[in-house]
């Protein structure tokens, strides 16, 4: 079973968002790791870009093929991960922690409600 | 969607499955990095039943498939394959395949998948204008046969817990290990008390040693699992087809679809090894011998990517150097490398282009990144 942590909200296109205060954190989740597998590339959006929530942002490539991040929510971008571009392989081994994406500043933190629940997000990958 | 024999023992096997010509296969069961390296470093094995098979039976075959064909099949020996290809009148690939004589009179085409219903129906419109059309027959057995290709250095270590002793007909060897490449030979397979008949050819789409196993379909599921059992202390894994993508892109090996098509020559995708001009006429032979004399205005060239890049992929634009930047071709097939850790690919370019050494941009998502064209195979075993 993929993991789920209960302190996140997430997209049903399988990116994870970690609020604090302001600012968001983004990455994927273990399951969309999982079905990735291999990941051997990651291209991030520029620190500064405004993105909005659904906006194509970001790239991870597997072995066989290149798929969209989109950001779950609004704003811009403050930091990225740079150990993720030195080493993609953090997306599978660490999906929650050190395999983060980038990071936003909220410009419109309600969108924060109309994301999934762990429970929602884990019923979604389930099939349920 | 299609299913072959084995799709049941696929979804046992946890493999992940997804939509290949028409065919619902496995891509992965673990990940196409580690099949990709227990096929370099032991032995992999993937179901290839999807595969078509068409016999070709009489006396008259060999002199029609010499006049379908583009490889001198007057060549081959009894117990013998060889690669070929099936061309229109303009020298397009219908298809890429192997060709084996199992006996005297008696042939065997091994198809892609998503060609079979193309190549037998061209093969009939053939036989109807062929002069001895009485002299042979064609008969598609694809959906009676299945086919499991075993691959990789440990595969010989093996395949006797299979195939024991003598060989029954095609090449005449005591033992599976005494085949060489691309030899072909039967053994009797026992499962649940019966008896099948077996082709094992020492053939592959992976740049290693390794057999090709074709069966009946009723045999495949008990080979399988045989194999796998007697193979799994060597390393043995099963790998999906993304392992064969990537295996057969290192060594450069075309995938129909991608490097071939109806509009393409043999010649221009770099196989005129392949297509013998002085076997006497078959179709396709005048734009073939043309192009052999004149050259070709485009080449199919393997290249490396230079730097940490993104993975080339099918359809991104192939633009010359840096300095002057223009487009001068297409990516056909392009993957991370997993022996190579780096991006490889195949691709069409004009001809000024086409000599290893020369540099070349690969534009990915609107930014270009650098590469160089390469030698083929890209990867090459240490020796």
């Amino acid at each position: 079973m993929a993991n789920v942590p209960s302190d996140l909200k997430y997209a049903q296109s399988h990116e994870w968002v970690r609020v604090a205060g302001d600012t968001g954190t983004i990455g994927i989740s273990d399951h969309a790791q999982h079905e990735l597998t291999d990941v051997v590339f990651v291209e991030l959006p520029e620190v500064g870009r405004k993105v909005k929530a659904g906006e194509s942002c970001a790239v991870v490539e597997s072995v066989k093929t290149a798929s969209d991040i989109y950001s779950p929510v609004s704003g811009e971008v403050i930091e990225t991960n740079k150990a993720v571009v030195d080493n993609p392989a953090l997306v599978n081994t660490e999906p929650y922690s050190s395999g983060w994406f980038f990071k936003v500043r909220l410009s419109n933190p309600s969108e924060i409600n109309s994301l999934l629940s762990p429970d929602a997000y884990a019923k979604q990958i389930s099939g349920g | 969607m299609k299913r072959t024999p084995l799709f049941a023992v696929h979804q046992k096997l946890g493999g992940k499955l997804i939509e290949f010509g028409g065919w619902e296969m496995p891509v992965q069961y673990t990940s196409i990095t580690d099949e990709h390296l227990a096929v370099r470093s032991a032995a992999g094995m993937f179901d290839i039943s999807h595969m078509g098979e068409i016999a070709v039976k009489g006396q008259a075959a060999l002199a029609f498939l010499n006049h379908t064909l583009t490889n001198d099949a007057w060549k081959l020996e009894i117990g013998t394959g060889q690669y070929t290809l099936l061309c229109n009148e303009t020298g397009g690939v219908i298809d890429d395949l192997y060709l084996y004589r199992l006996a005297e009179a008696d042939y065997l085409l091994i198809v892609n998948a998503s060609r079979i219903e193309t190549d037998f129906a061209w093969l009939v419109k053939q036989r109807s204008a062929f002069p001895d059309k009485s002299g042979f027959e064609l008969q598609n057995k694809s959906d009676d046969m299945a086919a499991i290709a075993l691959q990789g250095p440990s595969a010989a270590l093996f395949i006797h817990h299979l195939f024991s002793g003598h060989s029954q007909a095609g090449t005449a060897v005591t033992a599976a290990t005494d085949l060489r490449k691309n030899q072909i030979a039967r053994w009797p397979f026992q499962f649940e008390g019966r008896e099948v008949p077996v082709w094992l050819a020492r053939t592959g789409y992976t740049g290693e040693d390794g057999f090709e196993i074709v069966c009946p379909a009723a045999g495949v599921e008990a080979i399988w699992n045989k194999l796998l059992d007697v193979g799994r202390p060597h390393g043995l894994k099963p790998a999906g087809l993304g392992a064969r993508d990537t295996l057969r892109t290192e060594v450069c090996y075309p995938l129909y679809g991608h490097e071939l098509d109806e509009h393409t020559t043999p010649l221009e995708a770099g196989l005129g090894f392949f297509v013998s001009l002085d076997k006497g006429d078959f179709i396709g032979r005048k734009v073939l011998a043309e192009q052999k004399a004149n050259g070709t205005p485009k080449k199919l060239v393997a290249f490396k990517m230079s730097g940490k890049s993104a993975p080339p992929r099918p359809d991104y634009p192939i633009l010359s150097a840096a300095s002057a930047a223009r487009p001068i071709g297409k990516v056909t097939s392009g993957t991370q490398s997993p022996s190579l850790a780096t991006g490889i690919g195949l691709g069409y370019v004009s001809i000024d282009f086409a000599k290893p050494g020369t540099p070349i941009q690969i534009e990915i998502r609107g930014k270009s990144a650098p590469a160089v064209v390469v030698q083929k195979p890209i990867y090459r075993k240490p020796a």
